[in-house]
């Protein structure tokens, strides 16, 4: 177990080096001129050179990679051009929304998805089966920004239940939670798309085995061996299936906090790329990607703790 | 004579709408698709504009087959640019093996972290938004999932009676890659193809929506739908007929590289 997670957390770490290089070297050797990006063409020699001194851009390459990591490991990410605070300062501001986000989204994903993917497993070949199937294909189709919009076309513009957009903050948890719902709804419903369909098709293949007929003949009821029985030995493709829509998620926070006007990181990436704002879009596309990669780290651990066999053969 | 799956028939049912309403783009559209005028602006749909005009009085039709056509272009640029690297680095890890085949699984894992998304955003940022970017930011996450589909197919291929007989035969690596292993593993990949199709179109229209792709005045779905967004109140019904596009489009190359994987390899059919 020791040499296992030794094993992984090696991986781990040097995957988010790896990551931070990649990044480091699109935002940095591309060419391009920062400076003249940010300033624009008629910017004077003085000013570029004077930025270009502030940015570090004269130090040698790997000096400020290596900076740039020691700083990062210690939450400071510079100084944001545009809003001329501390990127961790902005990053801090906007992350509770994002994370309210993004675990409001996953959460109503996970009830909808093994519910309705359990459902369709109970009834197979019957209309309820066949109903979520045909869904589910659909929201595979479906973008997540058009089906805002319909979203908000219906409930914002048509019924005039809940706001079409914007957040006001959170002194008013009320108002909060109203403007959450159609951002919630939205990432959920694709999301859910393909985790129905996984759930669905792992447990079709539980519910064909020997224990799952025994634990019916000695008397549980149906549901009971659906959600006690089936479901924890259908949870290793699920999980990864999850694992694999991190990214995903991330995607969709992103783009759903621009469709929804959400002043959350994936607005302020948005903002950073039209103010040519490089500190910050570099330090919020590392953010992301670590994000995704530990996510795939944690579901490597849970493999773990879901099925134990999966320990001898890692 | 066997018969075809649903899906494959309903998928190229969408697939020849979408493809057939592009190519015709080329040579006919009912008006100019970027024509504006401005008196004719919001007009409901009719016999001159079947489906109305938008904010500037252009047609929306000639604008949706436009759109469709650039749409498909980015898809196959980026498809067939990300593909081929994907196919060739899987080709050669499988090939070599050893730390060559780690290394590249490594990398392919790496770009597993980032999402086309991401990737564009960091375009955009150094060089500014363009439709360029967009497309290498799609080719840039296909080709680890090309490159994982090539080399699990082809290292059951290596495994096979005839390629030893050919390696016996003194045929080197590379010539066995490109006359034994690639044609037998060909299904699978145009499989992948097409269901990376269907991402791709997703994507260019996600990446477009929030103008990090096609540029005004180029017409694209998700463009349309952006500025569409400003005008919900207004007119929306021009919030509509893009996302459908988007939907057939995407459905259509799903359900058929479903369908082809149906066909092609009747062992993975997953209903039972």
């Amino acid at each position: 177990m020791a040499y296992f997670l030794l094993r992984r957390t090696v991986g781990f770490v040097l995957t988010l080096l790896a990551v931070s290089v990649v990044v480091f070297a699109v935002m940095n050797v591309l060419p391009g001129d920062p400076p003249l990006t940010i300033l624009g063409l008629d910017a004077t020699d003085d000013a570029l050179a004077a930025l270009r001194e502030q940015l570090g851009l004269n130090e040698p390459l790997l000096t400020r990679y290596i900076s740039w990591v020691w700083n990062a490991l210690h939450v400071d990410f510079g100084i944001s051009h545009s809003f001329r605070v501390p990127v961790s300062t902005l990053i801090g501001e906007r992350l509770p929304l994002t994370v309210s986000l993004a675990v409001a989204g996953m959460a109503v994903t996970l009830i909808l998805a093994l519910s309705l993917g359990i459902g369709a497993a109970s009834k197979h070949r019957q209309v309820g089966d066949w109903g979520v199937m045909f869904l589910s294909q659909l929201g595979i189709a479906v973008p997540a920004f058009w089906l805002s919009m319909l979203l908000v076309l219906l409930f914002a513009v048509k019924l005039r239940w809940l706001p079409p957009g914007g957040f006001a903050g959170w002194s008013d948890p009320v108002a909060a939670m109203r403007s959450l719902v159609l951002p919630t709804v939205a990432l959920a419903l694709v999301q859910s798309a393909v985790l129905a369909r996984v759930t669905r098709s792992s447990a079709l293949e539980v519910m064909r085995q020997d224990f799952v007929r025994t634990a019916r003949a000695s008397g549980l009821s149906r549901r009971r061996v659906l959600w006690r029985h089936v479901l924890p030995n259908a949870l290793v493709p699920i999980v990864t299936i999850v694992g694999m829509q991190f990214a995903a998620l991330v995607t969709g926070t992103i783009v759903i906090e621009n469709v929804f006007y959400l002043p959350g990181l994936g607005r302020l990436i948005f903002q950073s790329i039209s103010n040519r704002d490089l500190p910050t879009v570099q330090a919020l596309v590392m953010l992301f990607a670590a994000i995704v990669v530990t996510a795939n780290f944690i579901v490597d651990l849970l493999y773990v703790v879901i099925d134990p066999r999966l320990k001898v053969r890692a | 004579m066997r018969r075809l799956p649903a899906n494959f028939i309903i998928g190229a049912i969408l697939v020849t709408l979408v493809v057939g309403a592009a190519a015709l783009s080329l040579v006919w559209t009912p008006h100019e698709a970027t024509q504006m005028n401005i008196r004719d602006k919001f007009a409901p749909p009719s016999a001159e504009h079947w489906l109305g005009t938008d904010q500037l009085g252009r047609d929306v039709v000639s604008q949706l087959m436009a759109a469709a056509r650039n749409s498909m272009s980015v898809a196959l640029i980026a498809v067939l640019l990300g593909g081929s690297i994907g196919v060739a680095l899987g080709l050669l890890a499988s090939a070599i093996g050893g730390w060559v085949e780690d290394g590249v699984m490594r990398l392919a894992d790496l770009g597993f972290a980032f999402p086309a998304l991401l990737f564009a955003i960091m375009l955009a940022a150094v060089f500014g938004p363009s439709l360029t970017n967009a497309v290498l930011a799609i080719a840039f996450i296909n080709i680890p999932v090309f490159a994982r589909v090539t080399r699990g197919s082809a290292n059951q291929v290596w495994t096979l009676d005839y390629v030893s007989a050919a390696r016996a035969a003194g045929m080197n690596r590379f010539a066995i890659s490109r006359d034994h292993i690639l044609p037998n593993i060909a299904a699978a990949i145009i499989v992948q193809a097409t269901i990376e199709f269907a991402v791709a179109i997703l994507a260019e229209a996600a990446l477009s929506y929030l103008g990090l792709g096609a540029q005004p005045p180029a017409a694209s779905w998700g463009r349309m739908l952006s500025e569409a967004q400003t005008l919900m109140y207004l007119a929306p019904q021009l919030a509509i007929y893009p996302g459908l596009c988007i939907v057939i489009a995407v459905l259509g190359f799903g359900l058929l590289g479903d369908g082809l994987r149906d066909i092609t390899d009747p062992r993975l059919t997953r209903e039972r």
